[in-house]
């Protein structure tokens, strides 16, 4: 299992570098770099050419590139042209409320749709199983920005019972650490609702259609037939086998779970990763762009290789040599 | 003279369980529906995607405009149908492509296996770990927003889950007996590809391509929505819906970003809804 571990780390590193060369190829090829933004109309051009200089050097691309991977290992992921700070200082100031939406949504998604799953795998074509299956394929056709519009229009315009956006209330007297979180629940709400709806109706599907899978085995036929109640051949025997695929699902759903939280950011205006990506995008501020793909495609990664170790631990006859 | 279930074509069989399955052929009518609706809008409607009528500005739905019309006096039900050209149209551009370069390479890496097998793999694995939504928007930025730039960035970003389903299929059918006789018959590698072995994966491919428009729908929608997919004066169902980015349209004007969503959501779910389908009409096995 180490040897195991440590192999797909060291297979992660040629595909973590081909991700960043593709990206560092295609901002480098692009017209209209940094500079152009940041230049005053009314600089002579010996002072456009330095400032040119400085934030675009002439070097050839491969030069460039090795050079910003260098630094980039040892934490230093250049500067954010419009915050002025360090990307990583940048990106940590931001990267607060996504993760909280991201892993509150996860708590929801799993709470919800895992039992669903099993109550609808457990009664096939029962009333509540047609029920469930049609709820999960509302839930994965519709895309979330619109669900998140009409819950804003239902919940924050129209009964006015949460907020319209952001992330605190600027009016809120005399804060102390439980009205604070008490507040952040309030505002994460609906951006909690729309994540998570959307990632449960996924972990129904699977897990109604794993749990179908395993409920037909021979093993809980035995399981039955040694006179078990049902309740525990379904929640202890059969669920175990049945969370395998979950298990995994989990650890690929990452990359979704935060791009996800970066839509949902921007319908509700949180101050979030999704928003400065955004800003960082429209005013091409590349080191900010780098740094933050940079970071999103190392978190791809890891999930799929927590993914496969879970898939391990989890499943005893899965074994990596 | 009536054929039986058992004496019909492999397609003419799978034709017949969809049939049986009411969901998904509701789906399909729907779809046909609403892309001949596209098709023929300059026909259906007496509005122009661009003709604004100076009397109804920002005017509810009414007898003369069914969904009512934008702040400058165009018919919003128009603009709905025109919007979902390019919404579809790009999704089924996206699919095409995707297909294409996926099960192009999928079964060349699958066929010859060794050093071409290992690049392939290798190269779809980069590409799947892409940040995909923060890629599209970086790439879509730097290119420029135009429908041609979105169908390449989506279908480049989205061919390797094909190209994985393909691979996996050609891997086991080429140890089968049928192809030794193809060698042995010295039938060149191309014909044995693209002859013998590509039409036994086609099912999957369909299926694949079905659920997949679904998903381009989403993802496409999604970016213009955030500004950075097709931009106006071009309307796509994800741009029509930015309006709503304004909380007096969200409060007042219903009709400007409803129809859109709906229009967004009915497609997507038609498409799961078939997809699913066809899925079970393919291979009746799997059917739960």
């Amino acid at each position: 299992m180490r040897n195991y571990i440590i192999r797909r780390l060291l297979q992660m590193i040629p595909v973590f570098l081909g991700i960043l060369f593709i990206l560092f190829f295609l901002l480098d090829k692009t017209p209209g770099g940094p500079a152009s933004n940041l230049m005053d109309p009314k600089m002579t051009p010996e002072q456009r050419a330095e400032l040119a200089a400085k934030l675009d050097p002439e070097i050839p691309f491969y030069e460039k590139f090795v050079n910003w991977v260098g630094e980039a290992i040892q934490g230093n992921f250049g500067y954010s042209i419009t915050h002025k700070k360090p990307v990583t200082e940048v990106i940590g100031d931001y990267i607060g409320p996504t993760f909280a939406l991201a892993l509150c949504s996860l708590v929801v998604a799993l709470l919800i749709g895992v039992p669903c799953g099993i109550v609808s795998a457990t009664r096939q074509y029962s009333r509540v199983d047609n029920i469930l299956t049609v709820v999960s394929l509302i839930g994965i056709s519709i895309p979330s920005f619109f669900f998140g519009l009409l819950l804003l229009k239902f919940f924050a315009v129209d009964i006015k019972i949460f907020p319209l956006f952001g992330l605190q209330d600027p009016l809120l007297m005399n804060p102390n650490f439980f009205t604070k979180l008490a507040d952040y629940a309030y505002h994460l709400f609906l951006p909690t609702l729309v994540l998570g709806m959307g990632s449960a109706a996924t972990f129904m599907r699977y897990t109604r259609s794993s749990m179908l899978e395993v409920i037909r085995q021979d093993y809980i036929r035995t399981a039955r037939a040694k006179g078990l109640r049902e309740k525990v051949v379904i929640y202890k025997h059969a669920f175990r086998n049945a969370m395998i695929p979950i298990i995994t699902l989990l650890g690929l759903w990452l990359p979704s779970l935060i791009s996800g939280a970066l839509m949902t950011e921007t319908i509700f205006a949180l101050p979030g990763l999704g928003k400065i990506s955004v800003e960082a995008v429209n005013a091409r501020n590349y080191p900010l762009i780098l740094g933050i793909n940079a970071m999103l495609a190392m978190l791809t990664l890891i999930g799929a290789l927590v993914a496969d170790i879970l898939y391990a631990v989890a499943d005893p006859r899965i074994k990596y040599d | 003279m009536k054929k039986k279930a058992d004496e019909q074509s492999y397609w003419g069989g799978v034709f017949h369980r969809l049939k049986k399955n009411r969901l998904a052929m509701f789906s399909l009518i729907f779809l046909v529906v609403i892309v001949m609706a596209c098709i023929l809008i300059p026909i259906l409607s007496p509005y122009g995607i661009e003709q604004t009528d100076s009397l109804a500005q920002s005017a509810s739905p009414s007898a003369q405009h069914w969904l009512g019309t934008d702040n400058i006096g165009r018919d919003l039900f128009t603009r709905l149908f025109y919007a979902g050209r390019i919404s579809l149209g790009v999704a089924l551009a996206v699919t095409a492509l995707e297909c294409i370069i996926g099960v192009v390479l999928g079964s060349v890496a699958g066929f010859y296996g060794g050093v071409i097998d290992a690049i392939v793999m290798r190269v779809s694995e980069i590409f799947m770990s892409f940040p995909f939504l923060i890629i599209c928007i970086t790439i879509v930025a730097v290119f420029g927003s135009s429908p041609m730039t979105l169908i390449l960035v989506l279908a480049i970003l989205s061919w390797p889950s094909i190209a994985r389903i393909v691979r996996g299929q050609i891997l086991s059918l080429r140890e089968l007996e049928y192809m030794e006789a193809c060698e042995a018959l010295g039938i060149s590698d191309i014909k044995r590809i693209f002859r013998h072995l590509l039409p036994n994966v086609l099912a999957y491919v369909i299926v694949y391509a079905t659920l997949g428009m679904a998903s381009v729908i989403l993802t496409e929608t999604s970016l213009s929505f955030l500004g950075l997919g097709v931009s106006p004066p071009t309307p796509t169902w994800g741009n029509m819906i930015q309006e709503a980015k304004n909380i007096l349209v969200i409060q007042q004007k219903w009709w400007y970003w409803i129809p859109p969503g709906l229009a967004i959501f009915s497609s997507v779910m038609c498409f799961n809804l078939l997809g699913d389908g066809l899925r079970d009409a393919i291979d009746p096995k799997l059917k739960r």
